[in-house]
């Protein structure tokens, strides 16, 4: 009676393409933007254009005067004075916490942050409206510059705070008992070995999501419905009745689907709040949704450091001791996880090498610009870049090879699991298996040798290679570390099933995909496990009506996490199952076999299927004592540690020294992520990885020019590359199972982020190190590379070593607008 | 208002519009065609492409009182009778989108540029797409996918589906 599709080969490791497609390629899509509800409102927000100022007076009431405006309200209107929007990782006791309100009361802290409301009808009546209210402001002193910003004396962006410092969190081996101490390291290289110091700069980047934000806030019904572009529905629910003191049980958060976020969209945002603030006050459905210039200067950015690193090593390249010392840019307040985004990487920097002694410093600043947070690697890239930039360095020093070097300090196959000075214990890893595969994918000899010959003839298109074998952790968990480094919420995830009488199954989970295709991997796995077909599975999330529990998707946590709950559900599915095989088949519950979806009395072909016990239950009229009439299950689920993915990455750059132009000749990547459930998805999130990584080593800058003012605030200016700007990847992959899952699945959405940027880097250095050359700053666009060629050959005045030079207008020009006297800029034209 | 008549997907409408009202905002807002979406306001993006008299362009940057007496056809209207358009159906077997948002621009763009190229290398399709920009994909598959949809659309090449009807392979002269 129950149709069921017959299950084919396995499902898990197949390259099924994906069911979220269907409405994708037709336009059926759901969109927050895309809603409209019956008298539903438009909010729009009125900026303030200046970085930092006291308002002095704000006149709504031109703007209440246009015809379709509802209401135009002030931080005072709305009583959110006393309102915070929440930070969930205080990083050290002592950290600085400034309230962070919806709306600015008295000061406004950076260029962008919201002054004033204004609802009317529609989208077009509330932006012409929010252009009628006059905001008169007194300009402040914007505090721009970290390393100004904590000198004695300096302008605060918080007065009251009594200092521009978020706080200091630190991490020494020695003190942790985990390894040796650095100081001692150091002195013993400076007698009888090297010491390496370098300053990095990880510029400004902005995620730019290909969809703006939106929230869509209907007061109207028994619940409050939230719609939000956003990754984390469960968190925001939570986070909406702690900021707001509303009766949680009251609301209702729903992301539909949802045009990526890479960390951009893990947030609770001021115009969320602002949202369902006046959704109540109006008692009507609101929607706001952001230009893209409105989202590039007010969502919050990304990366922003100064990194100062220090490498104690032997002659022989065996590094002894590593010292990271970072600033950390908060930008004007604390969003969701702003001060712990550094502090993730913290345990990055020793990366895949055996590192004796460690010691980390991290101090967070506050400046006058949007506030950072989470981006794809969310401090991660930042760590990996910096150990892989200084292994070069090294290997440059003392005249080894660079993938030599890598080899002599990285943990070996067989060291594992091995735990490393910075206390992660890393379950499993194959350095030498995919450095390997790489090399043969990439021709490093014929490259090496193309390289030598263009240095001999004085090519000016010089070749340079550049190295990144990386590792990181992902999948946020488990709990009680996350705990100990005081970070709001756990790491666990969950997942139930739900198997309906027609032996269809719905399976409920608690991550919220954007773009990863969870719907189809789920899909593979549950078919698998029960023994279903995979078009009989149906993946719901998102709602946090149908999906009460979750803690969303960031952090390449999904599968490694979220991916072993559904399993974990299974499994309890079977049991229950299985117990009522063996009375439906009348043996004893040990003699009942199960597989693909069938439960079988060992050496008899008497079986039944799970479709059939599902109806069994549904009609629940012979079922054993004491036996619930459900099958369904759910799961929560705590790892017991990280995930590890590895890789090495090598990348051959092409640098025309007349021009600067840099032009990606050949990238090959062969990372490890376990195994894999879809390798189609797998590639997908290499891809986009790459393409984010190779963007910040190239392309992306979030610019401020000495007021405040964002200068890269529209595409024309922040350079999202295009199809013609990136090359053909060449990926290849290992399989080395992790050790802590049951599916021995590893993250990997962000690894091709973490690993690329460093690659690249090195590449561009790699060709031009000859000249005198050790390091170019990002994005290494071509005015930069032409910059430190002709810097370095004594024809023109180099940028200093971070620039805060005006940049007029950002992108590949970011800094052409210097002095008189330098030499035309011969920047090659695009 | 401006009264216009013009044909959305088949379709034929009549409306009066404000001078100042975008193309894409008129098929989002008033004739409910929300597959076509918003990714920017300065015309980069091109998650709004469209195709008008049988030409892509950028719904955002087309004032709705200049289609007057136009055809246009949106993602919404590739498909015929529950029959993907072989650029759609490249799209789903290259995995060449994730998040989708800039899946339906990218679709129209990529039959554009086959109408103009029928028979591109790699380096062209990425030059013809370079007005279009994806986060998730970081482009390969989006490549991939049109290479094999220029394959199936050869003329000749054998294909279930019927043939498409000139506005929506793209008008290259």
């Amino acid at each position: 009676m129950t149709a069921t599709a017959e299950p084919t080969a396995a499902e898990f490791g197949k390259a099924r393409k994906r069911k979220e497609d269907a409405r994708l390629i037709t336009g059926r899509t759901r969109y927050t933007d895309n809603m409209s509800l019956p008298g539903m409102l438009h909010m729009a927000v009125v900026r303030s254009p200046l970085a930092a100022a006291t308002i002095t007076a704000i006149n709504t009431e031109p703007a209440k005067k246009l015809p379709g405006v509802l209401g135009v309200y002030t931080a005072a209107d709305l009583d959110a004075e006393g309102i915070g929007l929440p930070c969930a990782w205080p990083i050290t006791p002592d950290m600085k916490s400034p309230q962070a309100p919806p709306l600015a009361t008295s000061t406004v802290h950076f260029a962008g942050e919201g002054v004033a409301v204004v609802v009317a009808r529609d989208a077009a009546s509330a932006e012409d409206a929010s252009e009628a209210v006059e905001v008169d402001y007194d300009e402040l002193d914007p505090v721009l510059d970290m390393e100004a910003a904590l000198a004695d004396g300096a302008t605060l962006v918080h007065p009251d705070l009594e200092t521009n410092r978020n706080a200091l969190w630190v991490f020494d081996s020695g003190e942790a008992g985990s390894g040796s101490s650095f100081d001692e390291a150091r002195s013993a290289a400076e007698s009888d070995g090297v010491v390496v110091k370098r300053r990095f700069r990880q510029q400004r980047l902005i995620p730019a999501f290909m969809e703006p934000r939106s929230c869509v806030v209907d007061p109207t019904g028994e619940q409050l419905t939230m719609w939000s572009a956003t990754q984390v529905p469960h968190i925001l629910k939570t986070m909406a009745a702690l900021t707001l003191g509303l009766p949680e049980h009251k609301i209702r958060v729903i992301a539909p689907d949802v045009g990526g976020g890479f960390g951009g969209k893990l947030q609770v945002t001021p115009e969320e709040v602002l949202a369902l603030l006046v959704a109540r006050k109006l008692n009507k459905p609101v929607k706001w949704t952001e230009t893209r210039s409105e989202s590039l200067l007010s969502a919050h950015h990304g990366r922003d450091q100064i990194q100062d690193i220090t490498v104690a090593a032997k002659k022989d390249g065996t590094v002894t001791g590593l010292k990271v010392e970072l600033l950390a840019d908060m930008g004007a307040y604390l969003r969701l996880v702003t001060p712990g985004i550094p502090i993730l990487g913290a345990f990055m920097y020793p990366a895949i090498y055996k590192i004796p002694a460690y010691h980390f410093a991290c101090t967070n600043v506050f400046t006058n610009k949007t506030p950072t947070d989470a981006y794809r690697g969310a401090g991660r890239p930042e760590a990996t870049f910096a150990i892989e930039r200084m292994m070069d360095e090294l290997a440059a020093e003392l005249g080894v090879e660079p993938l030599e070097i890598r080899e002599r300090n990285w943990i070996k196959h067989e060291e594992f699991p091995y735990t490393t000075v910075a206390t992660l214990t890393y379950d499993s890893g194959n350095y030498e298996a995919a450095t390997a595969k790489a090399r043969e994918l990439f021709d490093y000899d014929g490259l090496r040798a193309e390289q030598r010959r263009r240095r001999e003839s004085g090519d000016p298109v010089q070749l340079g290679i550049g190295i990144s074998t990386f590792t990181e952790m992902c999948g946020l968990a488990p709990s009680r570390v996350l705990g100990s480094l005081s970070y709001g919420a756990g790491g666990w995830e969950h997942a139930s099933i739900r198997m309906l009488p027609t032996g269809k199954v719905e399976v409920v989970t608690g991550v919220s995909p954007h773009g990863q295709g969870h719907e189809t991997a789920w899909s593979q796995i549950v078919a698998d496990q029960l023994g279903v077909g995979f078009d009989d599975v149906e993946v719901l999330h998102g709602d946090t009506q149908i999906s009460h529990k979750g803690l969303d998707t960031y952090g390449s946590r999904s599968l490694a996490v979220g991916g072993i709950a559904v399993v974990k559900a299974v499994d309890k599915v079977i049991e229950k199952a299985r117990k009522i095989a063996a009375h439906m088949l009348e043996a004893s519950e040990d003699d009942i076999e199960f597989e693909h979806g069938k439960f079988s009395v060992k050496g008899t072909d008497q079986g039944t299927t799970i479709q059939d016990i599902a109806l069994a239950v549904f009609a629940a009229h012979d079922l054993p004592d004491g036996v619930e009439p459900s099958l369904d299950s759910d799961a929560t689920y705590d790892p017991e540690n990280f995930s590890y993915p590895h890789g090495t990455h090598l990348c051959a750059a092409e640098v025309d020294t007349e021009t600067g132009w840099v032009k990606i000749r050949d990238y090959v990547c062969v990372d490890d992520v376990g195994t894999v459930v879809n390798p189609l998805i797998v590639d997908g999130q290499v891809h986009g990885g790459l393409a984010q990584g190779i963007a910040q080593a190239l392309f992306e800058e979030a610019v401020y020019d000495e007021g405040g003012t964002l200068t890269t605030g529209t595409l024309a200016d922040y350079l999202v590359p295009s199809a013609a700007d990136l090359p053909h990847f060449t990926t290849g992959r290992t399989e080395t199972p992790a050790t802590s899952n049951p599916l021995g699945v590893k993250g990997v959405g962000e690894a091709g982020t973490i690993a690329s940027t460093p690659a690249v880097v090195n590449a561009i250095v790699d060709a031009v190190r000859h000249e005198g050359i050790n390091d170019i700053e990002m994005p290494c666009s071509p005015q930069r590379v032409w910059r430190a060629v002709h810097a370095a050959r004594g024809e023109a005045k180099s940028t200093s070593q971070h620039t805060t030079e005006t940049a007029a207008g950002g992108g590949l020009g970011s800094m052409d607008a210097q002095s008189a006297d330098n030499a035309d800029t011969a920047g090659g034209a695009r | 208002m401006t009264r216009i008549n013009v044909m959305v997907d088949g379709v034929s409408y009549v409306d009066d519009v404000e001078p100042r009202t975008l193309l894409v905002h008129y098929l989002r807002e008033k004739l409910g065609k929300t597959g076509t979406l918003v990714g920017c306001d300065t015309s980069n993006c091109g998650a709004c492409t469209v195709h008008l008299d049988g030409r892509s362009v950028k719904s955002c940057s087309v004032l709705a009182v200049q289609v007057d007496g136009s055809e246009i056809t949106t993602i919404e209207g590739l498909a015929r009778d529950g029959v993907l358009h072989p650029m759609q159906q490249a799209f789903h077997d290259n995995h060449a989108l994730q998040c989708g948002f800039c899946t339906p621009g990218m679709i129209m763009q990529a039959i554009d540029l086959l109408g103009d190229n029928p028979d591109p290398d790699d380096h062209a399709v990425r030059e013809g797409l370079e007005g279009n920009l994806c986060r998730c994909t970081g482009y390969q598959n989006i490549v991939r996918a049109v290479l094999d949809a220029a394959k199936k659309m050869q003329p000749g090449a054998h294909s279930d589906t019927a043939q498409q009807p000139s506005t929506v392979a793209g008008g290259g002269n």
